[in-house]
């Protein structure tokens, strides 16, 4: 099993109610997932506690057979850069890195950079004309694609997506989405991408919902 | 891993040029501002030490023949009835002061001389070698000996063999004096008829006189570094800010924290090396720019030959660069400790950085500094209780600054009418955070510069005062023996100059080391002497031989009051009448009426006199007095010539501190224009939506310049008071802590008036161009803060 997520419950300090409850799934290598529910009902944090950035209060989230609760900053760094790869909704570019340094960043990081694989999925994300520009030179669409190359350049089994095209108009967001998911089936790793839209999420194969930090 | 870790980090700087270029001017102003000071104070003190180091500089105590030269065979008769002594000789040659030691007697040995290299005490002996610095070997003629540059040795000297000096002075077989070192035998000879024993110069050092003018400097040293650390502190701190972003995304794709933080510290080491560096070479260049008038200044004001030059020493360029690193680390600490804490799902946005973030805790240390400072000032003693003082003075005060500030701001937006000014005050209090350790800075500049400023106009003033108490007397007459002195009284007396001779003897008064005068009761020192605390009818009290008058030193020292008997001769005991300033003079004075001082030392008799003659009768006095009592010209001193000698060496410390003054201000100038033109960009998203209200860019502009001034206006008005606050520490406590005499404290409200308006302009100056690119700032680039996609 690539990620197991049993009984996971997390309040943040300062808050009464916990902003998840006893949350509990499975998901398999090549498997996408959608994480759907109304703004506030738990979504980013779950995909937090799965990324490592954060650690739940109770209950055990296992990423490729490995753990993370007993794992401490050096341990969740080294399950960040070399396991999973998160694409955030703000893309987190690094604006002082060209295009092509900031695709081939994580993959550094992690000890895995190819070249030519980069360049590849350049390609496919309509990159290759950009790869010497800064991020502050791009559109949001061309941003997000950025931070999609640089999660995929790291060959991650498991990518965690949040809200990847919430900043984007409807046809930029389909051809991101759409493009996402084909890189993921073919590098065959799990998808957990957290929506707001129901259209998209009806194109993953598995959907979970979230209400007031529980599964419904 | 580094290395992709590393080029994340460094991006910023190259993508950034403007913000490592502020970091790093923050850092090598504030170390240039330390070292600079610091250089000069070194040098002087290094010229110093060499001139002591030259056969002891009064170190050793000294035996003279009365006749003026020892012979050869008093000296040989003196070693051999047990006495340690060795020989020296001294002359001229040119303009170098030429010194004959004999090596294997000197109480020092060739300790001046030992470490330079090539120094050979074979050759030595043997006449072969002469030591002296580059630069004055240059100048000797060709001696047929070998020149060794020795750095240690006192500028404008040269040390040899007493044979070779001998030769070379013409004057073979002669000797001024004899060293007495400090071990001597029990028993031994007594001295000969003849020859005269002097005591090692403790009190009276040249070094010790000159302490006061290094206080001064060390002090103002402590304010720069203190400025530089605020500026340092600040360009740290907006960097890490700065960055904030970057970390947290380098973080959450997998770069663990210890890393990450050990490499922002390694980054941070090498930009300190290289901005400690750009520093230390800056700093060379301030002191080696102001050194000509602080040679001149401490040459002139208490004859201490200073090199009017500086050489690169190793000490302290080291010393700047420990203290680039030192404040580098002390100043990133902090930022490295939150950017440790940071959460890693925290905000990316830069926050409004700075002290003033930690509120009410800034509050409470400052009080705490400032009540601490109020505590010392009442109870400390001791010059680091003085020092610890001066410091939680000035932290406290820049501490309560944004504080102040945020109240001020606060009390003129209440009373703001109009949606533009009640923007503007709510708006110039958000920016106080951002500018708050420029400001600071701007802060202790001026309060450095009133501090300092005071203190040197304050000890102008009295200086003066004082000269023209002590040199009242138009001409001052030293006598070379008793002979000459009874005649220089009949020749003047004929002249019609009213003769006031100068009776000193030295002995202990109350317990401590003192000199006793003889004063003539005479209207030149009624009219002239200012009493700092005295009893009514003091003057006619020593006239009548009722008590006596003692210096500031002896009164505090002693721990005296007014009435209190001092002992002045063996069986005399008189009261203490009044209390006198003595300004630099390091031991303790009593001035006794001379017919008292006749009656207890009637062996004493006057070798040094004042004559009180009608300012254009100077030059006949002087003519009869060289032609018919054979005084030399330069046994006289005309007083008008001293004080106009000791008002330009004032004039002079004035440049010095003036420069000193400017450079501070344009530094804290210079951090606040840093400070904006990084702060710009942030400011943006505060600026778009007044823009798209209805002001225009120039207005934001105009607007943006004036925030500048007002900030200005009050950091220059908390200023003052914490100046004058910092002038009364020196004069009041310092001093009297390091020299037991305390300076009187007088106000210049003009020279604080101008000091604001430079300040102000230099506000205005550092304000101008930010405002000036804001009034041309591309609309597209305002318009970006609305745009949802980015």
């Amino acid at each position: 099993m690539l990620l197991h997520v049993r009984d996971v419950t997390k309040t943040y300090p300062g808050t009464e109610a916990a902003v998840l409850r006893g949350v509990s799934f499975d998901l398999g290598a090549g498997e996408m997932l959608a994480l759907t529910g109304e703004s506030g009902s738990g979504k980013s944090t779950l995909l937090h506690l799965i990324g490592g950035l954060d650690s739940a209060d109770r209950g055990v989230v296992s990423v490729d057979g490995t753990d993370l609760t007993p794992l401490d900053d050096v341990g969740r760094a080294a399950l960040r850069r070399g396991t999973v790869g998160v694409i955030f909704q703000q893309f987190n570019l690094i604006p002082s890195l060209t295009v092509a340094a900031n695709i081939a960043f994580q993959a550094r990081l992690a000890g895995r950079h190819d070249s030519a694989r980069a360049q590849s999925l350049a390609a496919r994300l309509g990159l290759a004309e950009h790869l010497h520009k800064y991020p502050e030179q791009l559109s949001g669409g061309q941003q997000q694609r950025v931070a999609i190359a640089r999660t995929l350049a790291a060959q991650p089994k498991l990518v965690l997506a949040d809200e990847p095209t919430g900043n984007l108009d409807e046809t930029t967001a389909d051809a991101v989405f759409q493009l996402l998911c084909d890189l993921v089936v073919e590098t065959g790793a799990g998808l957990v991408l957290v929506t707001h839209s129901e259209r998209l999420a009806a194109r993953l194969g598995r959907r979970l919902h979230l209400r007031a930090g529980q599964v419904t | 891993m580094t290395r992709t870790i590393l080029s994340a980090l460094f991006s910023h700087w190259w993508y950034n040029p403007l913000q490592v270029f502020t970091l790093l001017a923050g850092l090598a102003l504030g170390t240039a501002l330390w070292s600079g000071v610091q250089a000069i104070n070194a040098e002087a003190r290094a010229s110093y030490d060499a001139a002591a180091a030259t056969l002891g500089g009064g170190r050793y105590a000294q035996i003279t023949a009365a006749e003026g030269a020892v012979s050869l065979d008093t000296y040989v008769a003196l070693r051999r009835s047990g006495w340690n002594v060795s020989p020296v000789i001294e002359g001229r040659l040119g303009p170098v002061r030429i010194v004959g030691i004999e090596p294997l007697t000197a109480p020092g040995g060739i300790g001046p001389v030992s470490a330079a290299e090539g120094a050979d005490l074979g050759v030595f002996l043997g006449g072969g070698q002469i030591f002296a610095k580059a630069e004055t070997l240059t100048r000797l003629p060709d001696l047929g000996v070998t020149g060794v540059a020795a750095p240690d040795v006192a500028p404008n000297t040269a040390i040899t063999d007493i044979g070779v000096a001998q030769r070379l002075l013409g004057r073979a077989g002669e000797i001024d004096r004899l060293l007495v070192g400090e071990a001597q035998p029990l028993r031994r000879g007594p001295l000969p008829d003849g020859l005269v024993q002097t005591a090692p110069q403790d009190g009276t050092d040249v070094a010790r006189l000159t302490d006061s003018f290094h206080l001064n400097l060390t002090a103002f040293g402590l304010l720069s570094f203190a400025v530089g650390l605020f500026i340092v502190h600040g360009a740290i701190g907006l960097a890490f800010e700065q960055r904030r972003a970057i970390v947290r995304t380098v973080r959450a794709l997998g770069a663990p924290l210890g890393q990450l933080i050990g490499l922002m510290a390694v980054e941070l080491a090498m930009l300190g090396l290289v901005a400690g560096a750009l520093g230390v070479a800056l700093g060379y260049a301030i002191a080696a720019a102001l050194l000509p008038d602080v040679a001149a200044t401490l040459r002139g004001l208490y004859g201490a030959d200073v090199a009017g030059q500086l050489s690169l020493r190793p000490a302290w360029w080291l010393s700047g660069m420990a203290i680039a690193l030192g404040g580098t680390a002390v100043a990133a600490s902090g930022a490295l400790w939150s950017i440790a804490r940071m959460p890693l799902l925290a905000s990316a946005q830069p926050r409004a950085w700075g002290l003033a973030r930690q509120g009410s805790a800034l509050v409470w240390l400052s009080a705490a500094l400032l009540g601490a400072a109020g505590g010392l000032a009442l109870w400390g003693t001791g010059l680091v209780a003085g020092f610890a003082m001066l410091g939680a003075l000035l932290v406290g005060g820049a501490l309560a600054l944004p504080g102040v500030l945020g109240l001020g701001l606060g009390w003129a937006g209440a009373r703001a009418r109009g949606p533009v000014p009640q923007w503007f005050w709510a708006d110039s209090r958000a920016q106080v955070p951002g500018l708050s350790l420029a400001l600071m800075a701007l802060l202790l500049a001026m309060a450095a510069n009133v501090g300092v400023s005071t203190m040197v106009s304050s000890f102008r003033l009295t200086f003066v005062a004082f000269l023209d108490q002590r040199l009242a007397a138009e001409l001052y007459i030293s006598a070379s023996d008793r002979a000459q002195a009874a005649r220089i009284v009949a020749v003047a007396e004929a002249e019609g100059a009213v003769v006031l001779p100068l009776l000193s003897v030295e002995r202990a008064v109350a317990g401590l080391p003192a000199e006793v005068y003889g004063a003539r009761d005479h209207a030149t020192y009624r009219d002239n002497w200012r009493f700092l605390l005295g009893e009514p009818g003091a003057w006619d009290a020593l006239a009548r031989g009722e008590g006596v008058l003692v210096n500031e030193q002896l009164f505090r020292r002693a721990g005296l009051t007014l009435g209190d008997p001092v002992a002045v001769a063996a069986g005399v005991s008189l009261p203490v009448l009044a209390v006198y300033g003595d300004y630099g003079n390091p031991v303790g004075q009593v001035v006794v009426n001379d017919a008292v001082f006749r009656a207890a030392y009637p062996a004493v008799q006057a070798l040094r006199f004042g004559l009180r003659v009608a300012p254009d009768g100077v030059p006949g006095v002087q003519a009869a007095l060289r032609d018919r009592a054979g005084v030399a010209d330069g046994a006289m001193v005309h007083q008008a010539a001293i004080k106009a000698l000791s008002l330009s060496v004032f004039e002079r410390t004035f440049t010095v501190t003036a420069a000193l003054n400017v450079l501070t201000l344009a530094v804290a100038g210079f951090a606040i224009l840093m400070s904006l033109l990084t702060l710009a960009a942030m400011r943006l998203p505060q600026l778009a939506p007044v823009w798209a209200l209805g002001l225009t860019r120039r207005r934001l502009a105009v607007l943006d310049l004036v925030r500048a001034l007002v900030l200005a206006a009050l950091t220059g008005a908390l200023a003052l008071p914490l100046g004058l606050a910092l002038a009364w520490a020196l004069l009041a406590v310092v001093n009297v802590e390091a020299f037991g005499w305390r300076l009187p404290m007088y106000v210049f409200p003009l020279d604080y008036l101008r000091l604001g308006a430079f300040a102000l302009l230099a506000a205005a100056g550092a304000a101008a161009w930010p405002a000036w690119r804001l009034s041309r700032i591309e609309p597209v680039r305002l318009l970006g803060v609305f745009r949802h996609e980015r």
